[in-house]
C-alpha cells in the first residue's frame, strides 16, 4: 500500500497510508465533536482533507476568490525575536510591503497590558508616527495576562498557592480582585492607543490564566466599546476551552469555565468585540491529520454560529499547525487552505 | 509562517485589496463576503479582481490608495489613507485625528 509523507503534531516526519490518514481524520474530528458537543465533519470534508494530505505537492492553497483577511499577534515583536535588528516602524513596513499582510500590529516586547501601562506614553508617539508612514490597518496589541497580577509578580495572593492549601474561597477572591485591576489596565492602554489613532485594539491570548482572565477581557471590551462606539476590538483566545481556574465566574448569566470556541464567540459578541479569534490546540503526539480535522471541527462550529467576523488562530501549536519554531510549509499551507476552504470564516 | 499563510489563503494586503477589505471588516464589522462585495462596488471592480495585483495596482494608482512601489507624486501613508476613507466611505481613526490636530 502506498505510503505518504506526513508529520506529527511536533513536526517530525512520518510515513502513513491513506487508510491511516483517514482513520486519524475521523478520530480527530470525533474527539472535537465529543468535547464540544458539536457535529463531526462530513464525508466530503474528510475526502477533501485526505486529498490534500495525500498530495505530493509541498504547498497547497485556496482556490482563487476564497482568500481571507490576515490579522497577526505581536507582529513587530516577532521581527525582533528572530534577530532582525530593525526599528518597529520598519518592522511594520516589512509586514506591509514585503510580507503581503492585510493588517498589522504594533506591540511592545513585554507583550502584556500591565507592563505597557507605565510606558504607554512612549508607545503612543511610535504608533502615531507609524500611522503617518503606513497604509494598511494597524492594531495595537498585548495580552491581558492575569498571571502578572498574582504574587510575586503582582499585588494579589497567588491562587495557585492558595488552592493546594484548600483555600478555595481565598483563591477565588484573589482572582476577582485581580481581574478588576486588569480591566483598568486594558482600558487605560486601549484608550490611549485608540486616541493616538490605532485602527484597532487586539486583546491577544485571552483566557490564558483561565476564566477570570477571559472575564476581564470581556469586561474591558465592553467598557472600551461604551467609551468609543466605533472602536475595533479583536479578542484572540489563548486556548481551545476556558480553563476553570476560578470556576464560578459568569458573563451575561453564562458560566465561562469550560466554554469552547462556539460558546466563547457568543460572549465576545455580547461584549461588543468586532473580531473573534478562536483556538484549537495541537496535540504533539497525534498526527497532523488528526490535529487539523479536530481544529476544523471546532472552527466550523464557531463559524456557523458567529455573527461577528472570526479569525481562527493558526500560529505555532494552534489550528492544526505543528509545535516548533519553524513550522513546515507543507503543514502550514495545508492547514491554512483547509481551514479557509471548509469553515465559514472571515480571516486567520 | 506568516508568509506561508499570506500565500496559501491571504488576500495579499496592499499589493491588491486585502487592506481595504480588512478596513471595511474592522470599521463596519462586516463578514468577509459582505466586506469584499462592498469594496468591489466602491472600486467599481469585480470581486474576483480584488486579489489580482495587475488590476488592483492600476485601480489603487488611479484612486490614490497607496501602492507597494511608491512612485514620485503618488499619495503615500496618511495621504493615501485620506483617499481610502473617502473612496470606501468609512471613518479611519488616524485620518480623523489628523484632521483634528491640523484643523484641516
Amino acid at each position: 500500500m502506498d505510503q505518504f509523507f506526513h508529520r506529527m503534531g511536533d513536526g517530525s516526519a512520518v510515513q502513513m497510508t491513506a487508510k491511516q490518514i483517514m482513520a486519524d481524520l475521523v478520530e480527530g474530528s470525533e474527539d472535537a465533536a465529543d468535547r464540544g458537543k458539536i457535529p463531526p465533519l462530513a464525508k466530503e470534508e474528510y475526502d477533501y482533507l485526505l486529498d490534500i494530505f495525500c498530495s505530493p505537492h509541498k504547498f497547497i492553497s485556496v482556490e482563487p476568490g476564497r482568500e481571507v483577511i490576515l490579522t497577526y499577534d505581536a507582529a513587530t515583536l516577532k521581527i525582533r525575536r528572530v534577530g532582525v535588528h530593525v526599528d518597529r516602524i520598519q518592522a511594520l513596513q516589512i509586514y506591509e510591503k514585503i510580507m503581503g499582510a492585510d493588517t498589522m500590529e504594533l506591540a511592545h516586547v513585554d507583550y502584556s497590558y500591565k507592563p505597557v501601562k507605565p510606558i504607554a506614553t512612549f508607545e503612543q508617539p511610535i504608533l502615531e508616527q507609524a500611522l503617518l508612514a503606513t497604509h494598511i490597518p494597524l492594531f495595537y496589541g498585548a495580552q491581558p495576562n492575569l498571571g502578572l497580577y498574582s504574587q510575586p509578580d503582582g499585588p494579589f495572593p497567588n491562587p495557585s498557592e492558595l488552592m493546594p492549601m484548600g483555600k478555595i474561597k481565598e483563591a477565588q477572591e484573589s482572582y476577582e480582585a485581580a481581574l478588576e485591576d486588569l480591566v483598568k489596565d486594558i482600558v487605560f492602554v486601549g484608550s490611549l492607543m485608540y486616541e493616538s489613532g490605532a485602527d484597532g485594539i487586539n486583546l491577544d491570548t485571552a483566557g490564558a490564566a483561565g476564566d477570570a482572565d477571559f472575564l476581564a477581557t470581556l469586561i474591558a471590551t465592553e467598557k472600551l466599546k461604551a467609551k468609543y462606539p466605533d472602536i475595533c476590538i479583536e479578542i484572540g483566545m489563548a486556548g481551545e476551552f476556558v480553563l476553570g481556574m476560578h470556576s464560578q465566574l459568569t458573563y451575561k448569566g453564562e458560566r465561562l469555565a469550560g466554554m469552547y470556541a462556539h460558546q466563547q464567540v457568543k460572549m465576545a459578541e455580547a461584549a461588543g468585540a468586532t473580531i473573534f479569534g478562536p483556538v484549537s490546540n495541537t496535540n504533539t503526539s497525534k498526527s497532523a491529520a488528526w490535529n487539523l480535522a479536530r481544529a476544523i471541527t471546532f472552527m466550523k462550529a464557531c463559524g456557523e454560529i458567529a455573527n461577528i467576523p472570526i479569525h481562527p488562530n493558526m500560529g505555532m501549536g494552534v489550528g492544526g499547525v505543528t509545535v516548533n519554531d519553524q513550522p513546515p510549509v507543507d503543514v502550514v499551507s495545508r492547514s491554512s487552505a483547509a481551514m479557509t476552504t471548509l469553515c465559514r470564516l472571515d480571516g486567520l | 509562517m506568516a508568509i506561508t499563510h499570506a500565500h496559501a489563503s491571504g488576500m495579499g494586503g496592499m499589493r491588491v485589496a486585502g487592506d481595504l477589505v480588512a478596513r471595511v471588516q474592522m470599521a463596519r464589522g462586516m463578514k468577509l463576503a459582505q466586506a469584499k462585495a462592498y469594496v468591489a462596488e466602491k472600486l467599481a471592480v469585480d470581486v474576483s479582481e480584488l486579489t489580482d495585483p495587475i488590476v488592483m495596482t492600476e485601480v489603487r494608482t488611479d484612486l490614490g490608495l497607496g501602492v507597494v512601489t511608491p512612485l514620485p507624486g503618488v499619495p503615500k501613508g496618511i495621504e493615501a489613507k485620506f483617499n481610502i476613507a473617502r473612496v470606501l466611505d468609512i471613518d479611519i481613526n488616524c485620518v480623523k485625528r489628523f484632521r483634528e490636530r491640523t484643523r484641516f
